[in-house]
C-alpha cells in the first residue's frame, strides 16, 4: 500500500519542522557551547551570555521548541483529520477500534 | 521538637503517603501493571516522569557539581536536558502510537525478529542495571545520612518500600508515587535556595537571584562577587572555568542527550497517556517540571560556594585575622564534620582555617608569604552544598526534615522506574513475547511481579557490594543506551528501508564499541590492572572519556546498521506499512499488547 497524498504531506510538514527544530536545538546546545568564551563577552540580564545560556537559556530555549513543536503538530493532526475524515469531530481521535 | 524526631515524622508521614497510594493503586491487569493502563494524563504524567527521571545524583549531587565545576558543569545540566527535546520530536508520539508495553517490543515488532527483540532486552538490562547501581547506592546514603542508620540498614528499607509499592501496582503505583514524590522533592529543593537566594540578593526567586546584584552594600552582581572571591583563592574563574576540552564536551553532552532519549525507563512513561498528542505534550510538561529544579540547581550552587567562602575567608585574604579561627567554626560545620564530608587538617598550625587552591603555583607563592602551608579543607565533599545548605542559612529545622524527604523521594522514585523497565523486558518480552508466548494474562501479571522481586534482589544486592566502579557509572548508563537502543529507535521511525539484519548489527556493534572504549581505559568489566590503555587524556581517542563515548558509538550504530540494510533483503511490505501507520496520527488507542 502506497501512503495517499494527504499522509505523504503531513509527513512531509512534520518531518520539515522538526528537522528545523533540531537545527535550533543544536545551534543553542552545541554551536554556542563551543563558542561559549567567545559568548561570554556580552552580556543578559546581568550574566556573561555563554554562562546564561548554560545555567537557564538553553533549559527555556528547549521548552519554547517543545512548545512550538506540540502546538503545530495538534493543529497539523486536526487538519488531517479534517481532510481524511470529513464527517468526524475535530479534535478528539477515533478510538483504535476504528 | 529536635531535629531527629522532626526528620522521622515527616519522612514517615511521606513514607505512609507513598505506601497508601500503593495500596490504593493496586494493578489488576498487565496494561496496569505496564503501563498504568494508559489513561495517565499529560500533566500528571510529566510530574511523574520529572521524578522518574531525578535521581538522587540530580537531587543531591548536582549543585554541588555545579558549585565547583562552574561553566564547566554545563554539560551535565544541557545533557540531561536537551534529551528531552529528541524524546518529545523523534520517538514519544510515535512509540505512544505503536501503543505496547515496553521498547523491546516494538524493537522487535519493527524488525520483524524475536532475535533483534532479544538484542534489546540485553541492551536495556546492561544500560538500565548500570544506572540502578548508582540509584540503589544513592538510596543507602540517602537514607544513612538523613535518618542516621547505617548504609546497609538504610538501603533495607528502601529495598523494602520499592518492594511494596511496585510490585502491588507496578507502574500504575509507580506513577502514582511518582507524582507524590515529586511534589515533596521539588518543594524540597527550592524552598532552601528561595531563603538563601532572599538572603544573599533580596530577590527570593532564585533564578532571578542569580543575575542579581548583592544585598551586601557592595554593588557588585553575585557573579562578579563569586568570580572575585574565587579567583583571590586561586580558584579557576566561575563563569568560564571548563572540565573538558571542546570536543569532549561536545561529545559529552550529546551522549548524555541520546542517552536521556534512549533510557527505557524514560521512554515508557510515554506509553502512559492516553492519546499520541499527549505523548508529544506530557514532554513538554515534564520538561518543565525538571527545569523547575535544573535552573535552581546553578543558583543553589553559585551561592552555596559564595557562603562557604565567606564562612571561612571572613577577612582580607593574607591578614592573620582573615580566616575563621577553627574554635569558632558553626554549628552546621561540626556536625558534617562528624560525617566525614569536611575535613579540616590544621597543616600551618596557627589553629585558622585557610581554604585556597594550593594546586595554582601563583597563589601557592603568595600563601608561602602569608605562612600558609597548603590547603588546610582536606576533604569538601560537594555533596555538603545541598545538604548543609539549609543548616548554613540557618533555616528552621522543618526544613531541614524536608530536605532529607526530598532527597529519599528523588532517590526511590528513580530506583522504582529502572526496576519496572528491567522487570517488564524479562516477563513481557522474554517470557510472554519469547520463550513462553500462551501464558495467560494472570501468569504474566504474576510473572512480572516477580521479576520485579528479583530485580530488587539483585539491585539490592548490587548496592551492598557495589562493584569498584560505582563512581561514574551513572555516565556510562547513558553512553549504553544512547548507543545501542536510541539508534535503532530512530531508524525505525524515521527510515523504512532499515531491516532486522541492519538494526541487529547496529545495535550489537554500537554497543560494542562503546563497551570496549570504556573497558579499555577502566579495565575489563571494570576490574583494576586489566585496562590496556590507561584512564588518561593522552590515550584517548581525540580526546574524548569514556564517558563520553556513547555518542560514537551510537554513530557506529547508524553507519554499520545502514551499510548492512543495503546488502541484505528489503524490508517486507507489511512492516513498511506498519511504519506508514506510526507516521501518521489515527486511531491510537489504549496500549495493547
Amino acid at each position: 500500500m502506497q501512503p495517499r497524498p494527504a499522509q505523504r504531506a503531513y509527513w512531509q510538514r512534520n518531518t520539515r519542522l522538526t528537522v528545523a527544530l533540531l537545527c535550533v536545538w543544536f545551534v543553542s546546545t552545541f554551536v554556542a557551547g563551543y563558542f561559549a568564551d567567545e559568548l561570554n563577552h556580552f552580556t543578559l540580564f546581568n550574566f556573561p551570555f555563554g554562562f546564561y545560556l548554560f545555567a537557564q537559556g538553553s533549559l527555556l530555549i528547549y521548552l519554547i521548541i517543545i512548545g512550538i513543536y506540540v502546538s503545530y503538530m495538534n493543529r497539523l493532526d486536526r487538519d488531517w483529520v479534517r481532510e481524511s475524515a470529513p464527517g468526524e469531530p475535530r479534535t478528539r481521535f477515533p478510538s483504535s477500534g476504528e | 521538637m529536635d531535629l531527629k524526631t522532626l526528620t522521622y515524622i515527616v519522612v514517615g508521614a511521606t513514607f505512609a503517603l507513598y505506601l497508601g497510594i500503593a495500596f490504593w493503586a493496586r494493578a489488576g491487569s498487565t496494561g496496569e501493571f505496564y503501563v498504568a493502563g494508559g489513561g495517565i494524563h499529560p500533566i500528571a504524567n510529566g510530574m511523574a516522569t520529572g521524578a522518574d527521571w531525578m535521581s538522587a545524583a540530580s537531587f543531591i549531587s548536582m549543585a554541588g557539581l555545579i558549585a565547583y565545576n562552574g561553566y564547566g558543569a554545563s554539560l551535565f545540566l544541557m545533557g540531561w536536558t536537551g534529551g528531552y527535546v529528541l524524546l518529545a520530536m523523534l520517538l514519544a508520539p510515535y512509540l505512544r502510537k505503536f501503543g505496547k508495553f515496553t521498547v523491546p517490543e516494538f524493537i522487535g515488532d519493527r524488525f520483524y525478529s524475536n532475535g533483534a527483540r532479544i538484542v534489546a532486552v540485553v541492551c536495556l538490562i546492561l544500560a538500565s542495571i548500570t544506572y540502578v547501581i548508582g540509584q540503589m547506592k544513592g538510596v543507602g546514603v540517602a537514607f544513612s545520612r538523613f535518618l542516621e542508620v547505617d548504609y546497609d540498614t538504610g538501603l533495607y528499607i528502601g529495598m523494602a518500600l520499592v518492594f511494596f509499592y511496585a510490585t502491588l501496582g507496578g507502574m500504575k503505583g509507580i506513577t502514582y508515587t511518582q507524582i507524590a514524590q515529586y511534589v515533596v522533592l521539588i518543594f524540597a529543593y527550592t524552598i532552601p535556595a528561595m531563603f538563601i537566594s532572599m538572603n544573599l540578593t533580596g530577590n527570593p526567586l532564585p533564578q532571578l537571584g542569580l543575575g542579581s546584584t548583592m544585598a551586601d552594600g557592595s554593588g557588585m552582581t553575585l557573579l562578579a562577587k563569586l568570580n572575585l572571591v574565587v579567583t583571590e583563592l586561586g580558584f579557576k574563574e566561575y563563569t568560564t572555568q571548563t572540565i573538558a576540552g571542546r570536543l569532549d564536551m561536545f561529545v559529552y553532552t550529546l551522549s548524555l542527550m541520546i542517552g536521556t532519549a534512549g533510557l527505557p525507563h524514560v521512554i515508557v512513561r510515554f506509553f502512559t497517556v492516553p492519546k499520541v498528542s499527549d505523548a508529544r505534550s506530557s514532554a513538554g510538561w515534564a520538561l518543565v517540571f525538571i527545569a523547575i529544579l535544573y535552573t535552581t540547581a546553578p543558583a543553589v550552587g553559585a551561592m552555596a560556594r559564595l557562603n562557604l567562602h565567606a564562612t571561612i575567608q571572613t577577612g582580607e585574604i593574607g591578614s592573620p585575622e582573615g580566616n575563621l579561627s577553627y574554635e569558632a567554626r558553626p554549628q552546621w560545620f561540626k556536625n558534617w564534620e562528624k560525617t566525614g564530608l569536611l575535613k579540616f587538617e590544621d597543616k600551618n598550625g596557627d589553629g585558622r582555617i585557610q581554604y585556597y587552591n594550593d594546586k595554582n603555583p601563583e597563589m601557592a607563592k603568595k600563601a608561602e608569604a602569608f605562612g600558609w602551608k597548603g590547603n588546610e579543607m582536606v576533604k569538601v565533599d560537594r555533596d555538603i552544598i545541598v545538604l548543609a545548605n539549609p543548616e548554613i542559612a540557618k533555616l528552621p529545622n522543618w526544613v531541614i526534615a524536608l530536605v532529607a524527604a526530598g532527597g529519599l523521594a528523588a532517590a526511590l522514585s528513580t530506583a522504582a522506574g529502572l526496576l519496572l523497565a528491567i522487570s517488564s523486558a524479562i516477563s513481557h518480552d522474554l517470557l510472554k513475547g519469547v520463550f513462553m508466548k500462551g501464558i495467560s494474562e494472570k501468569a504474566e501479571l504474576r510473572a512480572g511481579r516477580i521479576a520485579m522481586a528479583g530485580a530488587i534482589m539483585v539491585a539490592g544486592y548490587l548496592g551492598l557490594h557495589p562493584p569498584g566502579f560505582a563512581a561514574g557509572t551513572v555516565a556510562i548508563a547513558f553512553g549504553l543506551a544512547g548507543a545501542s537502543i536510541f539508534p535503532a529507535l530512530m531508524m525505525g521511525i524515521f527510515y523504512k528501508r532499515m531491516n532486522k539484519e541492519g538494526a541487529i548489527a547496529g545495535m550489537v556493534a554500537g554497543i560494542s564499541v562503546t563497551m570496549l572504549y570504556v573497558f579499555q581505559h577502566k579495565g575489563i568489566l571494570f576490574i583494576q590492572g586489566t585496562e590496556f590503555l590507561g584512564d588518561l587524556g593522552p590515550n584517548w581517542f581525540l580526546g574524548i572519556q569514556p564517558n563520553a563515548f556513547g555518542a560514537i558509538g551510537a554513530v557506529v550504530n547508524f553507519a554499520v546498521a545502514i551499510m548492512v540494510s543495503k546488502m541484505t533483503a528489503e524490508t517486507p511490505q507489511h512492516i513498511q506499512d506498519l511504519v506508514e501507520s506510526i507516521r501518521t496520527p489515527r486511531g491510537a488507542g489504549a496500549a495493547t499488547h
